[in-house]
């Protein structure tokens, strides 16, 4: 073989790897690389679609397993079976201090439902196409839930106090889904309460695009994580709850195949993440103190105020026109008559507890004392107890209505289109025989009204765990380590700095007696020797 | 006069090292009780530590020395010559009386001295050192069944009350070893120059 055709059968070989580079097909600009099914292809989407349920019957035809997941998801099911302290809970058996509970509410209640027409008790927790896919796979952004519409968006342009609510292109939307985000969990979670930031105070609407200040993991030019990215999901379950929190994880930094603590600080970041240094202090105070005390060192710091105080005694107030008074004060409801009267803060300082995980509940017909503040929840957990940590609670104060016969609390009708519903007749005693009714058909409870109400202080707490600040913004030792530190009603652990034997003011009178004394003898020896110069001379 | 050397290189060393660490010690130990606030937390507990391990290294190397040279016996408290001395300071040295006690290589603490300084050496000193080396530790054993027989409130109690026995001698040794010689500073000058000058 020559020398040419040798080189010839060489360039043949080489020649498909001679492409000019602007010969490389371009990808489509818009492909979602993130996955590999192109919604805006599949003829079930094309729509047009009049209901949400018609888009979720288009979604099952291919997830065929996706609804009976969401079906056994605290999203769906508003129940949890609390191991620990073998109380059922969810929205549909928990109180709370701010809008009580749902018991005769539910159109409004379920509008952060993950579900269409939650509108009463009758409502089938079976049905697949009740589920609703958008609200957490939407990402135009134009998918809402109707406040009032029992977890329907609105299908037609509609007002609702002042602001109009308007009906999604459903097909569209559908057509556009992906992965849940920060704007779709924060649909319902940021607007707990009632309100953008009223409940939670380190979770709100700040967090769609924090600065770094405010949470150093969501800082878009920065982590960027979604609530996702800790708060994993596996078959439309998630990790985290509020009812039972992984408060001492113990399987470290989050392997694949092997147990995982998500969404806990300590399955990203272990559970010896800080410089020893010559003491490992810190390292040592993490056996015993959640990451959250240090380093969520304030709540409300996006520029949205947190509810601090509902107090629904008040509430009732109506102008000439029947309409509920409201009051505002710097740009914040302060009064409303719907509702009783508010208070809020920004920035604010979390209180401390010991907190083991778990959280204990006071329900309907559980027995209460009017005569001091009722723990609607509170965090389990002895100090020192295995387990147990130093845990940043938002405690919420409220002022709601009990039982004055059989001292428990009540649950009052609120939202509804016949006038049992206090926010149409405005009278208690209807309210809350009709909520408390309701409460017992659904078996909510079997306590009983007597008929007899008033109002009772309550306090709920909280959980901090978000907002997590950089690390320069963290706590420092003296915060905790002083007189008048943040831990200076902590009991059970001596804190250095804080702590002082009651006898102690009588080892500084025997420092001060000695210095007297000294002072005093030589003061003396200095008196006597110039007098006897002076006589000398 | 003539100049007789009470202390040697190593005293000296010894007596200005423990200075340094004790007054250290003090002043990063009452920030981190909560009695100041001069100094970072952070840092007062970091240095607090640093000088304490090298105080207890100081410490043991000197209880070797004092072993080995015999020098032990400067601090065995004895009775005799006592109430002079005591007598002394209550009275006669405001009237002008004579020390009833002269200072030598081989009996260089007066009476009163050995009772002070052994009673630092065998009660405040120790109990500063276990009760701080049970604090810096307390992560090691609170687990065991010492965390259940020893609340570390009482351990921190014990080492604040030491602290006080400790500012009431160094009060009192101030004031008399550096106020009470002939002349008056003459003790703190022999602490320094190792000589003290002998009146004849």
């Amino acid at each position: 073989m020559s020398i040419r055709s040798g080189l010839l059968i060489l360039s043949l070989v080489l020649l498909p790897l001679q492409i000019p580079a602007d010969e490389i097909p371009a990808l489509p600009a818009e492909t979602s690389l993130s996955s590999t099914a192109d919604h805006r292809k599949f003829e079930q989407l094309a729509g047009p679609f009049h209901s949400g349920p018609e888009v979720t019957r288009a979604c099952l035809e291919c997830h065929t397993e996706a609804a009976l997941q969401v079906h056994r998801s605290i999203h769906w099911t508003w129940r949890f079976e609390q191991p620990e302290t073998g109380q059922t809970l969810g929205k549909r058996f928990a109180l709370n201090n701010l809008c009580q509970g749902i018991a005769g509410s539910y159109e409004r209640c379920s509008s952060c439902h993950v579900g269409y027409g939650w509108e009463d008790e009758h409502f089938d927790f079976t049905a697949q196409d009740r589920v609703d896919c958008l609200v957490c796979h939407d990402t135009t952004g134009t998918y809402v839930k109707f406040p009032t519409g029992a977890g329907h968006p609105p299908y037609e342009d509609t007002p609702f106090r002042g602001r109009l609510f308007k009906a999604p292109d459903l097909a569209h939307v559908a057509r556009h889904v992906g992965r849940s985000s920060r704007e779709t969990c924060g649909t319902c979670h940021f607007e707990g309460g009632g309100g953008d930031a009223v409940k939670h105070g380190d979770l709100d609407s700040s967090l769609l695009a924090p600065p770094r200040h405010v949470d150093v993991h969501m800082d878009p030019d920065g982590l960027n994580f979604s609530c996702a990215t800790c708060h994993e999901f596996t078959g439309h379950i998630q990790q985290g709850s509020r009812y039972q929190l992984k408060a001492a994880p113990e399987a470290g930094v989050a392997v694949p195949g092997r147990e995982s603590d998500r969404p806990a600080c300590q399955s990203c970041h272990g559970t010896a993440p800080h410089d020893t240094g010559i003491h490992n202090k810190l390292n040592q105070h993490a056996e015993f103190i959640a990451c959250q005390t240090c380093h969520v060192p304030a709540i409300a710091r996006g520029g949205l105020p947190t509810k601090t105080l509902w107090d629904w005694s008040v509430a009732g107030r109506r102008d000439e026109q029947g309409r509920p008074v409201v009051e505002m004060e710097d740009g914040l409801v302060v009064y409303d008559g719907m509702k009783g009267a508010f208070q809020w803060e920004e920035n604010l300082v979390p209180e401390y507890r010991w907190f083991d995980g778990n959280m204990h509940y006071t329900l309907l017909g559980d027995p209460i004392d009017p005569a001091v503040p009722v723990p609607v929840n509170r965090p389990l957990g002895e100090p020192g107890q295995p387990g147990a940590r130093i845990w940043p609670f938002k405690i919420m104060a409220g002022r709601q209505p009990y039982d004055t016969h059989y001292n428990t609390l009540l649950v009052a009708h609120l939202f509804g289109r016949d006038e049992n519903a206090f926010w149409r007749g405005y009278d208690w005693d209807a309210a809350l025989a009709s909520g408390m009714a309701t409460a017992r058909r659904t078996g909510q409870t079997e306590a009983g009204f007597s008929g007899e109400y008033g109002f009772v202080d309550t306090r709920m707490y909280w959980p901090v765990n978000h907002m997590v600040a950089p690390r320069e913004d963290a706590l420092n030792c003296e915060s905790c380590h002083g007189v008048d530190g943040r831990l200076a009603d902590l009991p059970g652990v001596y804190i250095p700095g804080r702590d002082r034997h009651p006898w102690e003011p009588f080892g500084w009178l025997a420092v001060w007696l000695t210095l007297l004394s000294v002072v005093a003898h030589g003061l003396g020896r200095y008196l006597i020797h110039r007098r006897r110069m002076r006589g000398a001379a | 006069m003539s100049k007789v050397r009470i202390f040697t290189l190593f005293e000296r060393f010894w007596h200005w090292a423990q200075t340094i660490l004790i007054f250290g010690l003090l002043f990063t130990g009452l920030a981190l009780h909560g009695s100041h606030g001069l100094m970072a937390y952070d840092t007062a507990l970091q240095v607090h530590i640093v000088m304490a391990l090298s105080l207890i290294g100081l410490w043991a190397f000197a209880i070797f020395w004092h072993v080995v040279t015999g020098e032990w016996r400067q601090y065995v408290p004895t009775h005799r010559g006592l109430p002079a001395v005591m007598m002394y300071y209550a009275y006669g040295i405001f009237s002008g009386e004579a020390k009833p006690f002269v200072t030598s290589p081989s009996s260089k603490h007066n009476p009163l001295q050995r009772l002070a300084y052994f009673g630092f050496k065998a009660a405040i000193a120790p109990a500063l050192w276990v009760s701080g080396l049970l604090l810096l530790t307390y992560v090691a054993w609170k687990g065991t069944f010492m965390g259940d027989l020893l609340p570390l409130a009482w351990v921190a109690y014990a080492h604040v009350a030491a602290t006080f026995a400790l500012m009431v001698f160094l009060i009192g040794h101030i004031y008399m070893a550096s106020t009470t010689g002939h002349p008056w500073y003459a003790y703190l000058k022999s602490m320094v120059t190792g000589y003290q000058e002998e009146r004849k």
